[in-house]
């Protein structure tokens, strides 16, 4: 990502720009919309209805905001130390692995307050040995991140298609999906957890891992921003050699920060496995960590960015999937196509829009300038 | 043994096949990566040219004319990578990705809308498809009996883009290593700054190899939905954009050994389909996952400097700003 050539104030680096860019990605897509001959704002009302027009579709759009904040910021960390994981999937995937084969292995003998921590410590390890492969090859033997996540995420798909198959599946079922969990491996839903206060909600797939993902939030400020460790990752990011210099070990360096990247993406398994599917089952992460590098570069590497960002893609999602049901000529990969849009806008493209603010912020200072100096003089 | 013959024949045919399109991918990598630019667009475009030669051959019944429908679109998608990397010097990774999504989703998009299939294009047949083309002197040269069986079994009988792809590698290595445009196209790769100051521009050469990029992943899209299928179909191209990639990695970006690594690929794929359920002596069965895994973890294991050294051009991924 090119540097800003000039000073602009904070404001419109952070707010303005990332604003325009956005529109930008909505703007094309609403061409797209006009193109199959549909109309984009009656588009957009449904969207909006079928992310928030009652408790049930709130419970699925915030459900899918959760997995974007665990990749999303599985994303961003890596960001910060300019690593570019695009392993997320994978990660997320192999981290649903570890959630699975905990909860089979422990749900008949243990309750669920033992099962859980053991849980997340589960999908937490697994994600990061997955991320662990590409980060030590990249800091010890020179291959690069990119290329070795992207693999690893080819690989994950295998493997993982191979353990549902031929381990996981229920003996006597056709398709390849494990066995349920008993009740002590499940994550209480939302529904369960407001109706201890007395509240009723809908069921939806919402549990108590959005708590997590809230918590991860802010592990990540604080880890990021307030320890010598986010200083680290931070200072290597901006300059490899001065962090070298300054006697950090980058090579370790490298490794950590995968591994905590690693670490939140396989807390999607936490989310999907243990909250919503209660088994493991093929492709649960649904392109989640892709997702996640759309959230982190909308939402700038900060965690209150990626909740905002995280939340409009829930609203794409589960809108989307409304919407190609209520328009059928509009089919559900149209939020892919959005997705990819706000990738390229807001990341391939995101100082497009620079120059042009740069001159119209200049001229409005400068008039404003001339304005006092006439008043004064 | 005739048989154990004609078993190796038709899984080597079956290669070329599967190759053809990894071939076409691979060399466009080359083009791009060889001048600094980072594709791993490949996959977006060779998905979303599937779909244009898919959709305009269904519409006007020609295959050329989809051919060229393809061309253009994958040049479109390539422009528009040239656009963020080269003019606005974002990062070439991201937008390679945005591209990728993008393909994915706005080829089902449309396609759903305008043909109503849930995304598949209506099945071609006839002119509408590449079809087998008999290489002259198969009725004579079939009567031989060793390398006349090769001839008609392996190299007769393939359709036009096969032939294209395979051509297409002595004409890059040739387009590379003996034109100077290829000269410079490698010298800005390696070392833009010595390229601009000798006067020529980095950002046209760039844009021409990403074209060149463009147009090889149209060719390859176009197999894939008309000459290998006969209709394009949801993420039809599966990954082989990332393969080819890998294969690109794999052959240190170069032709000749790039052509070989997507053959290998091509090979343990068409090897993977011939193996399944069938137990090897000694080793039992190979599970279909494996072979499938086997390309990525090849290339890991080169990257990580097992099997000799793969070194990227040196400026990869970086953009040129010209100093002022």
């Amino acid at each position: 990502m090119s540097s800003p050539s000039k000073a602009l104030p904070a404001w419109i680096d952070v707010g303005v720009i990332p604003l325009i860019n956005i529109l930008l990605a909505f703007f094309v897509s609403g061409i797209v919309i006009l193109i199959i001959g549909e109309d984009p704002i009656e588009a957009v009302k449904i969207v909006v209805y079928g992310a928030f027009g009652n408790d049930y579709n709130i419970g699925y759009t915030l459900h899918y905001t959760t997995n974007f904040i665990f990749t999303g910021l599985a994303v961003a960390v890596a960001f910060h130390a300019s690593l570019f994981n695009i392993g997320g999937e994978g990660q997320a995937y192999i981290g649903g692995l570890g959630v699975g084969l905990l909860c089979l292995a422990l749900d008949q003998y243990v309750p669920f307050w033992i099962i859980l921590p053991l849980a997340i410590a589960a999908s937490g390890l697994f994600g990061a040995a997955w991320a662990y492969v590409p980060a030590y090859l990249q800091a010890y033997r020179g291959s690069h991140i990119v290329i070795t996540t992207i693999m690893f995420n080819f690989i994950a798909f295998s493997l993982m298609n191979y353990i549902l198959v031929n381990v996981l599946i229920e003996p006597g079922q056709m398709s390849p999906e494990s066995r349920d969990f008993l009740t002590s491996a499940q994550m209480p839903t939302m529904q369960e957890a407001v109706g201890w206060f007395g509240i009723e909600i809908e069921k939806s797939p919402l549990n108590l891992s959005i708590l997590l993902a809230l918590f991860s939030c802010t592990f990540v400020w604080l880890f990021i921003w307030h320890t010598r460790w986010g200083y680290a990752i931070r200072m290597f990011g901006f300059n490899e050699n001065a962090a070298n210099y300054s006697g950090i070990n980058t090579q370790r360096l490298v490794v950590g920060t995968m591994c905590l990247s690693g670490v939140l993406a396989g807390f999607v398994g936490i989310n999907e496995i243990m909250g919503n599917h209660n088994r493991v089952m093929l492709d649960f992460v649904a392109g989640a960590g892709f997702t996640g590098i759309a959230v982190a570069l909308m939402g700038r590497n900060h965690p209150v960015g990626i909740i905002i960002a995280s939340l409009l893609f829930g609203t794409l999602y589960q809108g989307g999937a409304e919407l190609s049901f209520e328009i059928p000529t509009i089919q559900g990969e149209m939020v892919k196509a959005i997705q990819g849009l706000v990738i390229l806008f807001c990341g391939a493209l995101a100082y497009m829009s620079r120059p042009t603010i740069e001159r119209i912020f200049t001229a409005i200072v400068e008039s404003n300038g001339t304005a006092k100096e006439q008043t004064n003089g | 043994m005739d048989d154990l013959f004609l078993l190796l024949l038709s899984t080597l045919d079956s290669t070329l096949r599967v190759s053809a399109p990894l071939v076409l991918c691979a060399m466009a990598g080359i083009f791009s990566e060889r001048s600094g630019i980072i594709d791993i667009s490949l996959e977006g475009k060779l998905l979303a040219a599937a779909f244009a030669a898919a959709a305009v051959a269904a519409v006007s019944g020609s295959a050329f004319v989809g051919l060229g429908a393809a061309i253009v679109t994958s040049v479109l998608m390539a422009l528009l990578h040239g656009f963020a990397c080269i003019t606005h010097r974002g990062n070439q990774v991201v937008s390679g990705l945005a591209i990728n999504i993008l393909a994915s989703g706005l080829t089902v998009t449309l396609g759903g809308a305008w043909f109503h299939k849930g995304g598949q294009t209506p099945t071609l047949s006839g002119d509408a498809r590449f079809s087998p083309i008999s290489l002259p002197g198969s009725d004579f040269l079939a009567e031989i009996p060793f390398l006349g069986t090769i001839y008609v079994e392996l190299i007769s009988g393939h359709n036009l883009l096969v032939y294209i792809a395979f051509l297409a590698v002595p004409i890059t290595w040739w387009v590379l290593y003996k034109t100077r445009f290829g000269l410079r196209l490698r010298a800005v790769g390696e070392n833009p700054q010595a390229v601009d100051t000798a006067g020529i521009s980095v950002t046209f050469l760039r844009y021409r190899s990403v074209i060149i990029a463009g147009i090889l992943c149209g060719i390859a899209g176009a197999y894939l939905s008309t000459g290998q299928n006969a209709a394009f179909g949801k993420e039809m191209s599966a990954g082989q954009g990332y393969i080819a990639l890998a294969a690109m990695i794999f052959g240190k970006w170069k032709p000749v050994p790039g052509l070989l690594a997507c053959m290998l690929f091509g090979f343990l794929d068409a090897m993977a389909v011939r193996l399944q359920g069938v137990a090897l002596p000694g080793i039992g069965e190979i599970p279909v996952q494996f072979m499938q895994a086997l390309p990525y973890v090849l290339t890991v294991i080169l990257l990580a400097g097992f099997i000799g050294k793969a070194i990227a051009p040196k400026a990869i991924g970086r953009p040129y700003v010209k100093e002022r």
